[in-house]
């Protein structure tokens, strides 16, 4: 006999409100539903009656894990529609944020799994260490979350002092290195809840358009950062790495080395990074009739922007986003069957989603 | 008891809409860099077992009546703390057709928490601020108004009032 389980919306392993109704077989669960729209704020609606600038601040504020890809992909849309380029300083210092919230935005999912694994001392360790993460980004922007640091051709603070910015990027990558990553790939509690649950395969992986991490997990070697190179990757040096099992241990394994790639692009970017202007200046900002569309790697995958403007307009006509939990969200439902009905929080959570992103 | 009101808060944590900011802070609050298990706090996973209700978020059409209901579910005395801009004001989500905030328009705020997101030495202060109220609201005395936490952080090094955050004042005007 089967019956449902509901979980959710508001449930202490939810991080944030959606519903997942699980049909059970005893322990086994057989299928799931999803239901969203909790967080839905209209942003999109609003957005087209913001301008030029207020539009910035409130697309930051879709996400509060990936502010900063959110506001980077709505300015290089707006770059295009506006003929400009960013100065190759600017592009490097939005290379140095972006990839500091990566790595924030990947220890802060190994805690949240943590969490759910049952393993409270590691998700601790996850959150003292993001904390240092957080420091280097106040360090750099001031803010903890929302940095406002994209504005329509180049970004509004400069790093005065890369060295000093690298010598705290060096002593996090040691910390890594000695606690996070160790228990990430070789601790047995770690392995014990995790290996063979949540199987992804990777034929599914494609028919489902998993984006990220996700896909990564399951074999599909895509990376925007590296087939469609923004900002400054296309002069950086790192690898994708990529598991073929498609459970959650290569989900946890995949994120372990990405950590370590971003420490890797981080020191290159700061090493390397180019004297000059961090802005077009203050120009009055001209836009001209159109839609441009912007794709950018963030943590969880591929975010997409198309922001369509008419000439003389202050404000967007419409601004679409496409977010990467949009896209991982139904592979979820390929994930728990099968799986027990105790391995599912920690299943769902394996695709890092982002309910605010998805609902906006 | 007043007492060991105001050295045990247990809190419940809800997400009415919010952009995981706030979350995630409240989170950060209860980790060892700033540690809020020092004054007692412990986050719970039953608004049963909770004595204060903290609320993220703008307040969703969709998260309104869970909201109610959940504040039904905690047993008093209670209260209620709004952590960040959202519950205040609703931010910039300002004139959103799908949002049924503030939150001070569903429920009795005790403490607002103001800042996009507040910083977790803010969220803690202001949970520290509700746990007092909570010892005082079980002595019966009840506070006349909620109280507004003054915002903690560096100095403004002038770097806070770059263009965007003008604009979203203005905004919220």
């Amino acid at each position: 006999m089967t019956y449902k389980i509901p979980m959710g919306p508001y449930h202490p392993a939810l991080e944030e409100p959606y519903k997942l109704d699980m049909i059970c077989e005893g322990e086994t669960v057989i299928d799931a539903k999803l239901h969203i729209g909790f967080n839905f704020r209209g942003i999109e609606h609003l957005a087209e009656s913001r301008n030029y600038i207020q539009v910035i601040a409130l697309m930051e504020r879709v996400c509060g894990i990936c502010s900063n890809i959110h506001t980077l992909t709505l300015c290089q849309a707006m770059e295009q529609l506006t003929n400009q380029t960013p100065p190759p300083r600017a592009q490097y210092i939005r290379v140095v944020v972006a990839e500091l919230e990566r790595l924030h935005s990947h220890v802060l999912w190994a805690g949240i799994a943590a969490k759910l694994m049952g393993f409270k001392t590691m998700f601790m360790t996850c959150f003292e260490i993001r904390e240092k993460v957080m420091d280097v980004l106040q360090a750099i922007s001031g803010n903890r979350v929302n940095y406002s640091m994209n504005r329509i051709g180049g970004v509004n603070r400069d790093i005065d002092d890369p060295l000093a910015v690298l010598a705290m990027i060096e002593q996090l990558e040691r910390e890594m290195v000695r606690t996070v990553i160790p228990i990430f790939t070789t601790s047995t509690t770690a392995r014990s809840r995790c290996a063979g649950i949540g199987v992804l395969t990777n034929q599914r992986a494609i028919s489902c358009g998993t984006v990220g991490p996700t896909a990564r997990a399951s074999g599909l070697p895509q990376d925007l950062r590296r087939a469609a190179p923004y900002a400054a990757y296309s002069e950086m040096e790192f690898e994708v790495p990529v598991q073929h099992d498609g459970d959650v241990r290569a989900r946890l394994l995949v994120r372990a080395l990405e950590i370590m790639e971003s420490c890797k692009i981080l020191r290159q970017a700061l090493t390397k990074m180019p004297s000059g202007d961090i802005n077009t200046g203050d120009a009055k900002i001209v836009f001209s009739t159109g839609t441009a569309t912007s794709r950018v790697e963030a943590p969880r995958g591929e975010v997409m922007y198309s922001v369509s403007w008419k000439e003389n307009s202050r404000n967007p006509s419409r601004v679409h986003v496409r977010t990467p939990t949009f896209a991982n969200m139904p592979a979820i439902r390929w994930m728990v069957m099968g799986a027990r009905l105790a391995d599912t929080p920690l299943i769902q959570a394996s695709i890092d989603p982002c309910y605010s992103c998805t609902d906006r | 008891m007043c007492y060991s009101r105001r050295r045990s808060p247990w809190l419940f944590h809800m997400n009415g809409g919010s952009c995981n900011g706030c979350d995630i802070e409240l989170i950060a609050s209860l980790t060892p860099r700033y540690d809020a298990e020092q004054l007692g706090v412990r986050l719970e996973g039953s608004p049963r077992h909770a004595d204060i209700l903290c609320i993220t978020g703008p307040v969703t059409h969709n998260a309104v009546n869970a909201i109610k209901t959940v504040y039904g579910q905690v047993c008093g005395p209670k209260a209620v703390v709004a952590i960040g801009s959202y519950p205040a004001t609703t931010n910039v989500f300002i004139d959103s057709r799908t949002l049924d905030g503030p939150l001070n328009l569903h429920l009795p705020v005790d403490v607002f928490v103001p800042g996009c997101p507040p910083r977790p030495d803010a969220i803690i202060q202001g949970v520290a601020k509700a746990a007092a109220i909570l010892a005082e609201r079980a002595a019966k005395k009840l506070p006349a108004n909620p109280v507004v936490m003054p915002l903690v952080g560096p100095p403004c090094n002038g770097a806070c009032c770059a263009p965007t955050n003008k604009e979203t004042t203005e905004v919220q005007s």
